[in-house]
């Protein structure tokens, strides 16, 4: 039986609408707050519109591309280092090992955590004269380091934070992903004399690719968005030295009080993060293999 | 020499036993199908030959080396997997090529021996297309040509018909029995339907509860089975069982039980059957007659008439207090006996004798073969 057009439509109606409502309309929004100088406090209809004015107000201030590249930058360091991180250990803890349930739960724990917590916890830890990391370092001999107060290691230390909170996400993806691999398909691979590399590469990953493309679309897009933990952590400094696109978009739109420059530079976010989800999900097309 | 042999093969998980014993030998190039019902450990018996499970007691040898701790890779053997356990992101030829290209062998060998698998199983029109893109016929094709390939001493098949519907499963059972001809390599193959065992098989190995029942070719299993399981589990439809006591009277050997005074076999009193001992009864369903031509008679008031185009399929029960439920098959269409009573008759040598506390067969042929069984198979 042939299911009418109409009857799709109906059924797919609901979503869509709260898709639009949820998603569209705050895009829509900026699009438009972007197209206008609006002083915050002062009534929405007091707004002029400039037209492209914010857009080239954004672009021509090189701040903003400073921010896109520490972005660009952040944002490979951490989804590369959470990946490979987060596979790994989802690959050498797969097994169904007695009390391995118990240490994956932990392992999950930082996912868990409110950003700013985390923020607040590594600032403590990186802490020059009491932090936990220098204290560690002592112990080995190396001297203590500014981390917060000197360009690379602040950029090191953010970058330390997001991948201690945001690695458990790709291993619990993982974890999923290799738990749902048929084991006859892994058998009949050994009896073909795939030793543990080949039955990894040639077998497992290619085998959870699907999964494997979305977490990196979904950590991609996380990673552009991240705020909070640069916000407690460094809040953008030393200098612009770790002012991520968010950070910068949240300063001029509440310090700077340029709401429509801020829409522009949110917008000129987006393309960038839709740009890289387009080319990672083409690169690996999650659904080729379901028809 | 490419046989194998199992020698006092245990497994256990935890506390269950689910193979004992196995004590097995497989001569080179022989087809010999694991066949029994789920769980009575003819997988497991197939996996531990692959060494995809540990053996917890005894030792494998394949071609006379012993293979027991050994990786499956280098046991010299192919499995066919029951769901073919092909690799869903390669397409045929890699999929056929796998265990060739990992193991360094040079691309030219690979794509000739490819070439030559795909022709025989004739699959080379469809060696660039993927799995999900092949019917369940084409899938298991490439999960057969991928053993092919790899050239192994030993053929392993883990149930690979029972995902095809029917009439795929009867095409293929066909063009496994040729392809075994055709390559002469030692091939295990597990099934719980006798159809395919029976077709197949050199010999069966009839498996219950972790334990070999009875290892015989096609006919032996079916003319003489050993026990009471390997009667009731082979044959379509199933064997009748009646329970007896031998009792002699006037000299002359009669089973007699519920409605029932039967002529004994005439081998039956040369094993030492005593006057009450209690005995079951075998008689198969092809073994009957409708009528009272022969010295052995029941009447059945028949239930159920299949019409199967040749035959007919009666199902009826007994006339006697405990109402049996008694199948028949007669020849051509017998539905005119449908809810009549109808008499049946048969020969006492139709009739299989087993011991009712063992259920073991008491036909003296078969004692043997069962206590040789148990000790040690050999082809």
């Amino acid at each position: 039986m042939r299911t009418s057009r109409f009857t799709i439509a109906v059924y797919l109606a609901p979503a869509i609408l709260v898709m639009a409502a949820a998603c569209l309309y705050p895009v829509l929004k900026a699009f438009e707050l972007s197209g206008y100088k609006w002083d915050m406090g002062t009534a929405a209809s007091s707004a002029k519109c400039v037209g492209f004015d914010n857009f080239i107000a954004a672009f021509s201030n090189p701040q903003v591309w400073s921010s896109l590249s520490t972005t660009l930058l952040f944002a490979a360091v951490c989804v590369s280092a959470e990946m490979v991180l987060g596979i790994a250990l989802a690959l050498a803890l797969e097994r169904q090992v007695r009390g391995m349930a118990v240490f994956r739960t932990i392992f999950i724990l930082p996912m868990m955590i409110a950003p700013i917590a985390v923020g607040l916890a590594w600032r403590y830890m990186f802490d020059a004269q009491f932090g936990l990391i220098n204290a560690l370092l002592g112990v080995v001999g190396i001297a203590p380091k500014t981390w917060l107060a000197d360009p690379t290691l602040a950029f090191v230390a953010i970058v330390i934070a997001d991948i201690w909170q945001w690695t458990p996400f790709v291993f619990i993806m993982m974890l999923a992903a290799l738990a749902g691999v048929d084991r006859s398909v892994l058998e009949a691979s050994r009896i073909d004399g795939a030793r543990m590399w080949h039955e990894i590469f040639l077998v497992k990953l290619p085998m959870v690719m699907h999964v494997i493309a979305i977490t990196l679309v979904m950590r991609l897009i996380d990673a552009f968005r991240v705020l909070e933990v640069v916000y407690v952590l460094t809040f953008g400094g030393p200098g612009n030295s770790t002012e991520i696109l968010a950070l910068h978009v949240y300063k001029t739109a509440f310090i700077g009080q340029q709401i429509g420059v801020a829409a522009a530079v949110s917008i000129l976010l987006l393309v960038v993060v839709a740009v890289l989800s387009w080319a990672a999900l083409r690169l690996s097309n999650p659904m080729k293999d379901s028809a | 020499m490419s046989g194998l042999e199992l020698r006092g093969v245990v497994k256990r998980f935890g506390d269950v036993v689910v193979v004992k014993q196995l004590n097995l030998k497989v001569a080179e190039g022989e087809f010999l199908v694991l066949l029994g019902e789920s769980g009575c450990g003819k997988s497991t018996t197939l996996r531990m030959i692959a060494g995809l499970e540990e053996v917890t007691e005894g030792r494998v040898f394949i071609g006379g080396r012993d293979v027991t701790d050994t990786h499956p890779m280098d046991r010299d053997i192919a499995m066919v997997f029951q769901n073919y356990a092909l690799y869903p992101h390669m397409d045929v030829a890699k999929n056929m090529s796998f265990s060739l290209r990992i193991s360094g062998v040079a691309p030219a060998v690979v794509a000739e021996r490819v070439a030559a698998a795909a022709k025989i199983l004739n699959i080379e029109h469809i060696l660039a297309r993927k799995p999900k893109d092949l019917s369940g016929g084409q899938r298991q094709r490439v999960a057969i040509g991928r053993a092919i390939v790899r050239e192994p001493k030993v053929f392993l098949f883990d149930e690979p018909l029972s995902n095809l519907d029917a009439k795929l499963r009867s095409h293929m059972r066909a063009e496994l029995a040729v392809l075994h001809q055709r390559l002469g390599k030692t091939t295990i193959y597990v099934t719980h339907d006798q159809v395919e065992a029976m077709t197949l098989a050199t010999r069966i190995v009839v498996f219950d509860k972790g334990q070999i029942q009875q290892v015989g070719t096609p006919a032996e299993v079916f003319n003489n089975p050993a026990n009471t399981f390997v009667a009731g589990f082979i044959g379509t439809p199933s064997m009748n069982m009646f329970e007896v006591v031998a009792q002699v009277r006037n000299g002359e050997l009669r089973l007699v039980g519920d409605g029932i005074d039967w002529a004994a076999p005439q081998w039956l009193g040369a094993v030492g059957v005593k006057d009450a001992q209690p005995l079951t009864l075998g008689l198969r369903p092809q073994s009957l007659s409708a009528g009272e031509a022969l010295v052995n008679r029941f009447t059945l008031r028949a239930d159920v008439v299949e019409y199967l185009g040749t035959e007919s399929q009666v199902v009826g029960v007994t006339q006697t207090k405990d109402e049996r439920r008694i199948s028949v098959i007669v020849p051509g269409d017998a539905r005119a006996m449908h809810r009549q009573h109808v008499s049946f008759c048969f020969d006492p040598s139709a009739l299989h004798v087993f011991d009712k506390g063992s259920g073991a067969s008491l036909r003296p042929t078969i004692n043997d073969t069962l206590t040789y069984t148990n000790k040690e198979m050999t082809p």
